[in-house]
């Protein structure tokens, strides 16, 4: 069966629910107390779609504003990007747009974005309606889906559909990932964060 | 590459006395010190007094200047004379800031901008206490439109001592007793843990571009490391000391993780770090390269106070003050095993780096499962610490021995007197206290014996060592006294598992 390496990068702000999101999909499991990401962890899952295995390189950034120039080193040669929001927090998916904002002018150009509003267990403190999320995410064409990685809804749902929206097997390179640079000409982006 | 160890140990003599000199004290390393200047207590405080001094050098007049302050505080800062009662510590930062229990914590520390804005409070909200900083910031202002420096004031048992740090000011206000220099040190810290966060250029750069840059916005989330650092503070022998404890683990064993990690090299590898919890298995440097006492125990403090780097592989940009305060190396963190206390932190001064780290980090594995040292790490770490029984010195409770030339310290586990975490906290105070009586600005002492009705002390420095013992309060000076003897050929005898003794380089 044809492995396929795919790098995923999770986008957003401080406290959505990006590790939480990526430790139920990695580890099934789900940690209440977890602290802030510091920096960005990377860790991998291999799934199978259809006839192929897709192993997901996934770079879980911190959300904190002293990483925020780092982000590109994270994107860059992404294959997808899930961009977090926590629907209990209007200011998240504000931030969200921003995320948007960027990888459009700076990401890959076939970046694959999926839009995920995190802790919709938490209905009652709901402050992003659903429906203006969704009517958001399609006119960026993007991914739509509601999360919860404390009662694990919809987090598989949104690695099935970035398999479906990666273009079929392109040539050999591509999205292959064997060997990547973490970053852009060092010369450029070394001043990004200080 | 390791032979030198056994031929050396001749060397170094089999009863070692107190008047040992630096580098043939027991624990002191064969070849070279891990630690850029392992004796750096005074790291910490001259550098601040050096600066205080110059300021205060074009003007005499200081000491009077400093008596009117007293007074002038009285008036101005109702908020810093606080109750002497103390309440059990509440860590909530939601608390009110004009409660008695806010006023009644044992210390304090505030971290302001130049420009007077808050960017860090211990306890309570910086909002809060945006006009009490702006106070602190007058004072401050004040006394340099004199051409002087404000360093503390004393007021109702309540000392609040000022460092300026530019861009930031710190300030803390303390109730413990400790010395000025002792808080110094502290506050000093916590400038270090700022600027390896953000690096001081950026610090620079940020504040010249506007004064009143609202710093929070690049600290939130990372507030939690300043309030573990100064947990760590009150209860961590280690920042005392200005020294590191390793794990006990037999030199052997100790020596193949070492070259293993030595052998699992790459070319922008600067140091590669093996923590168990809060305790050092090895540290394999680049040649030339030193890692400083505070540096590393800023790396403990952020490892050890988040727990995400326990899934998957973490990559963080991190700036060692004391190696370079303008620029970021980047931190490869990951835990050997998923629920493995060790944890492997390759220092790497690209950001670019992460999967020759990574891969430097699979081939340290493959090393270590071969020669089967993981398992005896994993023994060592079912008994990471020992008892102070097997010293064998009746009546000595527990006991802190730093070695200067290696910058490491063993220590015993607290005993069943001092489980609880007061009784804990109580002892390291006496130790500070003790440790603030050696190292006096102006009148150090080479011992100190102290007696009370809980238990009797000694403590003792030499150019090779500082050793603080407790003992119960039954135990005479003269015993105390030949203890000392006693304590430094165990640690002699122990010294292969107790201390690194042959460091690596790359």
């Amino acid at each position: 069966m044809a492995l396929r390496e795919l790098k995923v990068c999770l986008l957003g702000d401080t406290g959505v629910g990006k590790s939480s999101i990526v430790c139920r999909f990695v580890e099934d499991s789900f940690d209440p107390n977890i602290n802030p990401t510091i920096g960005a962890s990377f860790m991998t899952k291999t799934v199978q779609y259809q006839n192929e295995l897709h192993k997901f390189l996934i770079w879980d950034t911190a959300g904190q504003e002293r990483f925020r120039a780092l982000a590109p080193m994270y994107y860059r040669g992404s294959a997808a990007a899930i961009i977090v929001y926590d629907i209990t927090k209007e200011e998240s998916f504000q931030t969200l747009k921003n995320w948007v904002k960027e990888l459009r002018q700076h990401g890959p150009p076939n970046i694959v974005v999926a839009i995920a509003g995190n802790k919709c267990d938490l209905l009652d403190a709901r402050e992003v309606p659903e429906k203006d999320a969704k009517d958001y995410a399609d006119s960026i064409h993007a991914i739509f889906v509601e999360t919860s990685a404390k009662n694990a809804i919809n987090i598989n749902e949104v690695f099935v559909e970035i398999s479906k929206r990666i273009p079929v097997a392109e040539a050999a390179g591509g999205t292959s990932v064997k060997g990547f640079k973490l970053g852009r000409q060092a010369s450029e982006s070394r001043r990004a964060c200080c | 590459m390791l032979a030198p160890v056994d031929r050396l140990r001749s060397d170094r003599a089999d009863s070692p006395t107190p008047g040992l000199v630096e580098g043939t004290e027991p624990g002191a390393g064969q070849k070279s010190a891990i630690f850029y200047h392992a004796q750096s207590y005074e790291d910490l405080t001259t550098e601040a007094e050096k600066e205080a001094q110059r300021a205060t050098e074009p003007d005499s007049s200081e000491g009077n200047d400093e008596e009117e302050f007293n007074a002038l505080v009285e008036e101005k800062t109702p908020e810093e004379r606080l109750k002497t009662n103390t309440s059990p510590e509440s860590r909530t930062k939601e608390e009110d800031v004009s409660s008695e229990e806010w006023r009644s914590h044992k210390k304090h520390v505030f971290v302001l901008s130049e420009a007077g804005k808050p960017i860090y409070t211990r306890y309570g909200t910086e909002e809060a206490l945006s006009s009490t900083m702006g106070v602190m910031m007058a004072l401050v202002s004040f006394v340099e439109a004199e051409k002087n420096i404000i360093r503390s004031i004393h007021a109702d048992g309540c000392q609040v001592v000022f460092l300026t740090k530019s861009p930031l000011v710190l300030v803390g206000v303390s109730k413990t007793g400790q010395s000025d220099k002792e808080l110094l040190r502290e506050l000093q810290y916590i400038y270090y843990q700022i600027v390896s966060l953000l690096t001081l250029t950026q610090l620079n750069h940020i504040f010249q571009h506007k004064q009143n840059y609202d710093l929070r916005r690049l600290l939130a989330g990372s507030e939690y490391l300043t309030d573990n650092l100064l947990h760590r503070l009150e209860r961590d022998p280690g920042l005392l000391l200005s020294a590191v404890t390793c794990l006990p683990l037999a030199s052997s064993a100790r020596d193949v993780v070492s070259s293993s990690l030595q052998a699992a090299k790459a070319k922008n590898l600067v140091f590669s770090i093996l923590l168990a919890g809060d305790r050092l298995v090895t540290l394999v440097r680049k040649k030339d390269q030193f890692l400083h006492h505070i540096d590393l125990h800023l790396v403990f403090n952020l490892v050890g106070s988040s727990s995400s780097f326990r899934e998957g592989e973490g990559w963080t940009p991190i700036c060692l003050p004391k190696f370079n305060t303008a620029g970021f190396f980047h931190a490869h963190i990951s835990y050997l095993k998923p629920a493995s206390e060790l944890c492997l932190i390759l220092v790497s001064t690209d950001r670019e780096d992460f999967f020759n780290m990574s891969d430097c980090k699979q081939r340290f594995m493959e090393r270590l499962s071969k020669r089967s040292a993981y398992q005896a790490m994993k023994d060592a770490l079912k008994c990471p610490i020992y008892s102070v029984a097997q010293v064998g010195i009746p009546e000595l409770r527990h006991f802190l021995y730093k070695s200067k030339s290696s910058g490491l310290y063993t220590s015993p586990e607290f005993p069943e007197v001092y489980q609880s975490d007061e009784e804990q906290e109580r002892l390291m105070g006496l130790y500070q206290d003790l440790h603030s009586c050696l190292h006096h600005q102006t009148r150090p002492l080479r011992s100190f014996y102290r007696c009370s009705d809980m238990e009797n002390l000694l403590a003792w420095v030499t150019s090779g060592f500082e050793v603080y013992l407790c003992f119960s309060p039954l135990a005479t000076k003269a015993l105390a006294v030949s203890a000392v003897n006693k304590l430094l050929k165990w640690i002699r005898k122990e010294e292969d598992r107790l201390f690194i003794l042959s460091p690596l380089t790359y």
